[in-house]
């Protein structure tokens, strides 16, 4: 049909795309993971397990991990009690008002990261917003320091920012279930709220899991928000990796971390991915 | 003949004193499209009962209106007694047989038959034994742990089907279900379940487009046309005595014989028969199998013209023939098949043939 220079010509740049800027950087990372430094900062081209060793040993590591792993695991399920009902309601009540209530769903997104975030620590902080309308009406005397620089003010900042990427592929398994199914349903006898649990639901399946994963694995690696709000209390792994590249010039062991995160990123996403095949009937 | 329009259901198919659904002066809107205007009819106890039309007549409407998908701007439905229209979907004792079958996709087929009986909290060793009940009616045992993707569009019809049998309704609803099915299959189906309405003696509302279809399987056709009922009768009376000429035109093939009445007589072009209409313009129906080749010496009473083949279409055992008569009236004849029609042939038909027809108004 089409020639084969047509074909090359359509196939190589993306590929030499792929090669030049994910993988070549990739395998370098992956070579560092086994190099070390030497006490005067040079990085030694030497290959040793010592980095892979060191992440397994020093409680550090496993436990901001563990802190990471929280946090996302909050992060997903808020953003899922958020995302599916409204999608839910986008999808079978919004009506006239779908288009509108879309649009105001995607155009958080199109707001910088860095902004929203910023946004959180004008409302969280002691003379914030929040804390300042609490003692004004005299609901507190002093400012709940809890609000800012702790794991809340990053579950709760990583909940707004990733709730519309949860929504979307809820949104998108709900329009797809046809709605003479909810008739069919209906027509049996099941009243709204047995449809919903019976059919709804096991058919959106698949976009919750989408969501679930994107809000989780989003979260995990994300090191802005535990830097603008996280105070000590709220490192995640992502923070520690970045300050290993920085600060401590220690790229082996930042590299080795770093590999371990796509390891475990990597068989979430394959869970996920035969789960929604599971749970998906077309 | 007196025009009787404003009486919806036509004498000679009077129910029994007590029908199972009576629907009254139904109307139907969206925005400035009137779906149904002013339906009133009755569905007696175990009857099946074909609503006939176009697309776009309204007769999915009807249905969805009386499974309570939409809701009627007036009128009422009444079921033994009671309003349904006041009831949600889930309250009302009637199931339906989706055109596109709408089975669950996450369930297996015995899953889906039960559906109905587990939401309605019926204990587990009753569902299974009415679940099993309902797939050997519909000879679908040997798939009741098959996903609906796996099995075939007739089967899943019969899944369809049997999900909604499962929980004795006392009304089925069939939305064109046989229209997705290839000839074949489709005729297949038509005996299947008219035999298996017979069997269960639920009453059963079949909406269709396809008037072949009505014919074989109600025991009354309701055509619908533009929204308003056009005529409900017997599949033979509805045949045989058209009250409209949409409805002679619709079932089966006729002739429109656009007359002048005078004096007792029906004039259109060269034939002349005895009518019991006012003078004035008449309309007639007569059916191509009402003509036939005359004999040598006819009946006294039998009207009879001559006219010259135009065309002729195999049919098998019959075939049927384009006649072009003196004054150019083209008459279609449905005659037994034979080999040669030449030149002029003599015809002739019964004047009790011809039957009057009301016009059917142009409507917008």
């Amino acid at each position: 049909m089409f020639s084969r220079a047509y074909r090359a010509a359509v196939t190589v740049p993306p590929l030499v795309w792929v090669a030049v800027f994910l993988l070549v950087p990739y395998a370098l990372l992956f070579c560092y993971s086994f190099w070390s430094v030497s006490p005067a900062q040079l990085i030694v081209h030497s290959w040793t397990f010592d980095n892979y060793k060191e992440l397994m040993q020093k409680d550090v590591y496993l436990a901001t991990l563990f802190r990471s792993a929280w946090i996302a695991a909050r992060v997903m399920v808020f953003s899922l009690l958020l995302g599916y009902p409204l999608a839910y309601y986008l999808s079978f009540y919004a009506g006239k008002r779908k288009d509108l209530l879309y649009q105001l769903v995607i155009i958080p997104l199109w707001v910088s990261y860095l902004v929203r975030a910023y946004a959180w620590k004008t409302i969280l902080g002691s003379d914030g917003v929040l804390n300042t309308s609490l003692q004004y009406l005299h609901m507190t005397r002093h400012p709940l320091e809890f609000l800012l620089y702790s794991p809340f003010a990053v579950v709760l900042t990583l909940t707004h920012i990733y709730t519309p990427f949860t929504l979307l592929p809820i949104y998108a398994s709900l329009e797809h279930i046809p709605r003479n199914l909810v008739e069919a349903s209906h027509d049996l006898g099941a009243s709204p709220l047995q449809t919903f649990w019976r059919v709804i639901f096991p058919l959106s399946i698949p976009g919750v899991l989408a969501g679930a994963t994107f809000a989780f694995v989003l979260s995990l690696g994300d090191f802005l928000a535990p830097m603008l709000l996280g105070g000590p209390s709220g490192i995640m792994i992502s923070n520690i990796v970045v300050t290993l590249f920085g600060a401590a010039y220690n790229w082996p062991l930042g590299a080795a971390i770093s590999f371990c995160m796509l390891g475990l990123v990597l068989g979430l996403l394959f869970l996920s991915e035969n789960l929604e095949k599971k749970w998906s009937f077309r | 003949m007196a025009s009787t329009a404003s009486e919806p259901v036509s004498p000679g198919t009077a129910l029994s004193a007590n029908p199972l659904l009576v629907i009254r002066n139904l109307a139907k809107s969206f925005g400035k499209n009137a779906v149904l205007r002013d339906i009133s009819l009755e569905i007696a106890e175990g009857e099946f009962l074909t609503v006939l039309g176009e697309s776009g007549s309204g007769k999915t409407t009807l249905l969805r209106i009386i499974a309570g998908f939409e809701s009627a701007d007036s009128g009422e439905i009444v079921m033994e007694g009671q309003r349904l229209d006041m009831l949600p979907p889930y309250k009302r004792q009637v199931n339906t047989v989706f055109q596109h079958y709408a089975l669950f996709p996450h369930l297996t087929v015995a899953e889906n038959v039960g559906y109905g009986l587990r939401v309605a909290k019926v204990p587990a060793a009753e569902v299974t034994s009415r679940v099993e009940n309902a797939l050997s009616m519909v000879k679908m045992v040997a798939f009741a742990r098959s996903k609906p993707a796996k099995i075939s569009g007739g089967q899943q019809q019969r899944v369809a089907l049997a999900r909604a049998l499962v929980n004795r309704p006392r009304l089925l609803l069939l939305d064109e279900p046989l229209s997705a099915l290839d000839a074949n299959l489709r005729r297949q189906m038509q005996v299947e379940l008219k035999s298996l309405q017979r069997e269960v003696g639920i009453s059963f509302v079949f909406v269709t487009h396809d008037q072949e279809e009505a014919m074989v399987m109600s025991d009354r056709i309701a055509l619908l046309r533009m929204g308003e009922l056009e005529q409900i009768a017997s599949p033979r009376e509805i045949y045989s005595r058209p009250t409209t000429a949409y409805t002679a035109q619709f079932i089966g093939h006729t002739n429109l014989l656009r007359a002048e009445v005078n004096n007792g007589m029906a004039h259109c072009g060269p034939l002349a028969w005895a009518a019991s209409l006012p003078d004035g313009p008449g309309l007639f129906s007569l059916r191509p199998e009402s003509i036939r080749p005359a004999p040598v010496i006819g009946e006294a009473s039998a009207v009879r013209f001559s006219g010259q083949i135009r065309g002729q279409a195999f049919h098998g055992a019959t075939e049927l023939l384009q006649i072009e008569c003196a004054g150019g009236l083209v008459l279609s004849v449905r005659a037994a098949s034979r080999a040669n029609w030449e030149g002029e042939v003599v015809f002739e038909f019964d004047p009790a043939e011809a039957i009057p027809v009301r016009e059917s108004p142009a409507r917008n």
